[in-house]
């Protein structure tokens, strides 16, 4: 700060906790909403403070689910999400792994041909072909099942790029005197640019973590069997179901529940989570 | 590009790739071409018989007064989402780095609604502007003001428009925020022993400074309510009221997915790829010369 002028000190601190009121309140309200029960919910105007039903509808989400009974419990579906989400993950973390140590490592035909094959991917975001690809699941047997979920999504041109620009800032003395020491392609690859990259490992994998918990149009398009959904998709039945019979307090719930984990994820590894969305600038 | 210092060619770095091509192939590129393909095409009305017609689809669908509206509506969102998103979190920024104490502590406040997915945030503000029950309506009606987002669809759009800059904000923050401090403090100190006010320095240094992290953000913002919005949509209007709040993406997804119109939606889903083309070779073009090639 340069000069000390306490007035616009506290415009300043007070437009922050202003512009933190604004971005938080929707999610007090959500809090709100779910500690209270149904007869309340229905009453206008709705409660702006927390009331005594938490954990009954805490386990009633959890354990029974919401919507009058054709739902699944809640507890399933943030199993699958976990699953999904780890599975697109490591599955994007390793195979982007693999393809830049290609690329940056080794010269062989069609390398800038792979390079840009796989950069094209980028270009196309899942909602742009909606169809294709799940016409393509579907011939594979693959829908209603983890591997329909998260395959189509683990290719990934922003984690390449990422770890080939890691790649490239290693040392070439590395590799000579790896292979001084009779090191192969791979155990270079295990032993030294493994353990090299491990923060940017981390920091990217915050950010795919919730990419892949957060994936919605994909999971509702190839799943229709209830065993399988995720939290997120479940959302949009429960609100349609609100339709008819509102049981705001249980689907309140429910949105808390699917958004605690990345929550979670983004508050407790705030730095990796910053440097990542910083470098592989999306 | 290459390393100076590398391995010979044998099938390692086939099999390495392998994977990441395979996949590419199969649900990348197969499927977009598949689109292109079908987007040349005119499929009778049971399916049994489809035409090659070249651009016939692409003629019919620019001369299509309900496609040129969806267009137009897909640009004011676009552009009001990235305004409202990209401003907020411009003063945002511009009020934390100012602050020496308890600057992580706003940035930790301001950050998580990046992690709150699209549908859900679209389920919240659906909650808080429910007509009957909502919050909002609750003292819109108070003041006198008649909501309805589903019926009224320039309330539906605001509604969709608010849900989208929301999450987005914290986002552009951490971007802003980063550009900011990465300016030299002696340029803001000499203007400041210059007689600078606070707004003067803002407006002759740290913005012209910060402007390719607010001309990047623009492009990703752009990308963001392009296709990321889709569930926030989904959850809050379905497009509607009579389609006030179908944009391209949406449009897509209606037609092909519910409408089943697989001709129909190709040209349409295809437009769109050279749209995302479009902006993604320019966001390159900017970060190629920021990132120095080794």
């Amino acid at each position: 700060m340069i000069e000390n002028r306490p007035i616009i000190t506290f415009i300043a601190h007070a437009t922050l906790i202003l512009g933190i009121a604004i971005v938080a309140f929707p999610i007090w309200i959500t809090f709100v909403a779910s500690t209270h029960d149904a007869v309340r919910m229905t009453q206008v105007p709705l409660p702006l403070w927390p009331g005594d039903q938490f954990f009954a509808n805490l386990y009633t989400t959890f354990t029974v689910g919401a919507g009058g009974g054709n739902t699944v419990p809640v507890g399933m579906m943030m199993f699958n999400s976990l699953i999904v989400a780890l599975m697109i993950a490591v599955g994007k973390i390793t195979i982007s792994l693999l393809s830049a140590f290609a690329i940056v490592y080794f010269k062989f035909p069609f390398r800038m041909g792979f390079f840009w094959m796989i950069f094209l991917t980028l270009m196309l975001p899942v909602e742009v072909r909606i169809l294709p690809p799940f016409k393509v699941v579907a011939d594979l047997g693959m829908l209603n099942s983890y591997w329909g979920l998260s395959i189509p999504l683990i290719a990934s041109a922003t984690a390449t790029f990422m770890f080939r620009q890691v790649f490239l800032t290693v040392p070439d003395e590395m590799l000579e005197a790896a292979r001084v020491d009779g090191a192969g392609p791979m155990r270079f690859f295990w032993d030294i640019l493994l353990p090299l990259s491990r923060t940017n490992i981390a920091a990217l994998f915050v950010i795919l973590f919730i990419y892949g918990w957060n994936q919605y149009l994909w999971p509702l398009l190839i799943t229709t069997d209830s065993s399988m959904f995720t939290v997120v998709m479940s959302i949009k039945q429960m609100l349609e179901s609100a339709e008819q019979a509102p049981e705001w307090h249980l689907i309140m719930m429910t949105s808390l529940l699917a958004m605690l984990p990345p929550i979670v994820v983004v508050l407790s590894m705030q730095k990796m989570f910053v440097q990542g969305l910083t470098e592989t600038d999306k | 590009m290459l390393k100076r210092v590398h391995f010979g060619t044998s099938i390692l770095p086939y099999l390495l790739v392998a994977p990441q091509i395979i996949v590419t192939l199969v649900f990348f590129m197969w499927p977009a071409g598949q689109a292109l393909y079908q987007s040349l095409l005119i499929e009778d009305a049971f399916g049994l018989s489809t035409e090659f017609v070249w651009f016939e689809n692409f003629e019919v669908l620019f001369q299509d007064k309900l496609y040129f509206d969806t267009f137009r509506r897909t640009a004011f969102f676009s552009v009001t989402v990235a305004g409202i998103a990209m401003g907020a979190a411009l003063m945002l920024a511009a009020m934390a780095d100012r602050i020496v104490k308890g600057a992580l502590t706003y940035r930790t406040m301001l950050i998580w609604p990046y992690a709150v997915a699209p549908v859900i945030a679209g389920a919240l503000w659906v909650f808080m502007f429910d007509p009957t029950l909502g919050i909002f309506v609750y003292f819109l009606n108070m003041i006198g003001i008649d909501w309805n987002h589903k019926l009224n669809g320039d309330q539906a759009m605001s509604l969709v428009v608010m849900a989208s800059a929301w999450k987005q904000i914290a986002y552009n923050f951490l971007f802003f925020i980063a550009a900011m401090q990465s300016i030299p403090k002696s340029l803001i100190e000499a203007a400041g022993i210059d007689g600078a006010g606070p707004v003067k320095r803002f407006f002759t240094i740290i913005f012209p400074l910060i402007t390719p992290t607010t001309f990047f953000l623009l492009v990703v913002n752009v990308v963001y309510a392009f296709f990321d919005t889709f569930g926030i949509i989904h959850a809050v209007t379905q497009g509607g009221p009579a389609k006030a709040t179908e944009i391209l993406v949406y449009k897509v997804f209606n037609d092909g997915f519910v409408g089943l119109d697989l001709g129909g939606s190709a040209a349409p889903s295809v437009v769109l790829m050279v749209i995302v083309i479009g902006l993604t070779v320019i966001q390159f073009r900017y970060i190629e010369k920021k990132v120095e090639y080794a």
